[in-house]
């Protein structure tokens, strides 16, 4: 293993993966323009829930009895989210606007892309949950699950800008100045 | 047990029938039930599955009309980048159709058009994809037609259409506020993460005003029909001429496309399936479960009725579950027929099959789970379905009393 003297980013050689995904690519996207190593390659990541196809499937194996397989919605929402991934990864090649690679994955998405990340030097990724109350469930599960067990170093944006110092709250108890010893007569 | 076995695994994807034929020809063969019954049972059925076939169709031409497409575009137009007010309109737009146009309709026809506007939108598909599913069974409560199991228990209750609906209003719309309380908390996270505004440019389409005011017309004959001693499934008929006839002169369908939405397959399946079940509930599983199931109509049986037949849906299914079960509760009056359709429609959200024996079934003969784990969508189903069990129940007691069993 070599030691990482890049200071800048923290990045290791390999490639910048950025994790594109509904809703909260743009920011990711933003965030590998302006600061990922420059003449690093660039590859955007978008996994489709497994389970998005399989529970359209489901409902219709629960019409028991309805057998039309060329009816099967599963299949017809598993063609639509391809195209849509492929939409999104399309969009975001172009407001990258410098050549990368494209991945699509299908699986469990926190899963699938801690597997994508071995070899990458750097991850992007926005943040996902409770945003407006920070604390402990602002950090959604997958995301959350991708911070601690990523193989490389994670650089996790805001989707917005991100909240004023002055939006910490006081700690709960302020500390006390320290007490005069006893006093001696 | 091996009609049910083959419906579950479906070998080949040949349909059930294949399997429900015989097994209904052996039954009466065998004597397990008189020709005569057989026939009585299939002669009691075959109304109610002509009109399940006519709301299929119905359902059908409406979308060959591009009514679920315009929905689409209305809640893409409407939910202006966000998702929670995607989500109410998903709810509103699942439940109206599961209800009037049954939950196949929302199912096969609905389900992909509301993935593609959450995509459309940029917005993460998956609350809005499982409102789907499970709207499509426990929005399913409010209308005879809304449901196979329901068509059922409406012929076995001798309750009129508007009555029927009239009791039902208060479950129906308890259940779906259950839901919707719980899906915006458990899916706080995806519908935080926000989505494009616009994304409505294929609004102008225009209202299919034609088919909407037949299938309004076709409802209030329902009603009509229904009150006037009338069997509702002429007005069912009625809607799908008036649109069918309109739709063929246009050459925008053929009889095959019709007969294909009509599903014969399965209403012969339901046919023999009836019958089976009348064979085996007659020796013996009618006789095992008789003391199982409560009497009387009081909050406690009506609970009772409803947790049993949940139950029973999950092991069996629900539309085997419906036939054992109606025969054991119709002495009971209609409180209780009801309380069964409360247990066998809001039941199946347990699990993404409807039962947690398909699932069972199909984990058996994956092996090796390659199927993706839908341990989220069952946490789901555990959250809401006891809820929204007990809140129909209650809705159901207290739409009894005011408006009288």
């Amino acid at each position: 293993m070599t030691t990482d003297t890049d200071a800048d980013a923290g990045a290791g050689d390999g490639p910048v993966l950025v994790w594109i995904t509904e809703g909260t690519w743009r920011a990711s996207v933003d965030a590998a323009l302006r600061l990922a190593p420059p003449g690093a390659p660039v590859t955007l990541l978008h996994v489709t829930p497994a389970e998005l196809p399989e529970a359209a499937h489901g409902a219709y194996l629960g019409l028991f009895g309805r057998g039309q397989p060329g009816r099967d919605p599963g299949r017809r929402v598993a063609e639509l989210a391809a195209i849509s991934a492929g939409e999104l990864l399309d969009a975001a090649a172009r407001r990258l606007g410098r050549p990368c690679q494209r991945m699509e994955r299908h699986g469990v998405p926190e899963r699938e892309v801690i597997s994508a990340a071995a070899g990458a030097g750097l991850l992007v990724m926005a943040r996902d949950g409770d945003r407006s109350r920070l604390g402990p469930k602002s950090l959604g599960k997958a995301t959350r699950f991708v911070v601690d067990h990523a193989p490389c170093p994670v650089l996790l944006v805001w989707p917005e800008t991100a909240p004023a110092i002055d939006t910490i709250p006081p700690p709960p108890h302020p500390p006390h100045p320290p007490r005069p010893g006893p006093r001696r007569p | 047990m091996v009609v049910l076995a083959w419906a579950v695994i479906r070998p080949r994807d040949w349909p059930e029938a294949v399997a429900a034929v015989p097994a209904a020809a052996l039954v009466v063969g065998t004597g397990a039930i008189s020709a005569r019954d057989a026939g009585e049972e299939a002669g009691r059925l075959g109304p109610v599955v002509g009109f399940l076939a006519a709301v299929l169709v119905l359902a059908q031409l409406c979308d060959d009309e591009g009514l679920f497409r315009l929905c689409g575009a209305w809640m893409a137009r409407t939910a202006a980048g966000q998702p929670r007010r995607l989500l109410a309109q998903v709810f509103a737009v699942a439940a109206v159709t599961t209800a009037v146009l049954s939950l196949d309709a929302t199912v096969v026809l609905l389900t992909p058009v509301v993935f593609a506007t959450a995509a459309r939108l940029e917005a993460r598909a998956k609350p809005h994809l499982y409102a789907c599913t499970h709207l499509s069974n426990s929005g399913s409560l409010l209308l005879p037609v809304s449901n196979l199991t329901n068509l059922l228990a409406f012929s076995a209750s001798g309750l009129a259409f508007g009555r029927f609906a009239g009791l039902m209003a208060l479950p129906w719309l308890a259940v779906i506020g259950t839901e919707y309380a719980v899906f915006s908390r458990f899916f706080a996270t995806d519908l935080e993460a926000g989505a494009r505004g616009g994304g409505g440019e294929e609004g102008a389409a225009g209202i299919p005003v034609f088919t909407l005011t037949v299938v309004a017309v076709t409802l209030a004959g329902f009603a009509i029909t229904s009150a006037a001693g009338v069997n509702p499934a002429w007005a069912a008929l009625g809607g799908v001429a008036v649109l069918a006839a309109r739709a063929l002169s246009q050459r925008r369908t053929s009889l095959a496309a019709l007969a294909r939405a009509a599903d014969a397959p399965f209403l012969v399946f339901v046919l023999c399936l009836g019958i089976v079940v009348r064979a085996v509930t007659g020796n013996g599983l009618g006789g095992a479960l008789r003391p199982l199931v409560p009497s009387g109509s009081s909050l406690p049986a009506l609970l009772a009725t409803a947790a049993l037949a949940a139950a029973l849906a999950n092991v069996i299914n629900n539309l085997p579950a419906v036939l054992v079960l109606l025969p054991l509760a119709a002495p009971a009056g209609p409180g209780a027929i009801l309380a069964v359709l409360l247990g066998v429609n809001i039941g199946p959200n347990l699990t993404y099959t409807g039962s947690l024996a398909t699932l069972l079934w199909r984990r058996v003969l994956r092996q090796h789970g390659s199927g993706p784990s839908l341990w989220e969508f069952t946490r789901l189903g555990l959250l809401t379905v006891p809820a929204g069990l007990v809140i129909a129940v209650l809705a159901l007691w207290a739409a009894l009393h005011a408006l009288g069993g």
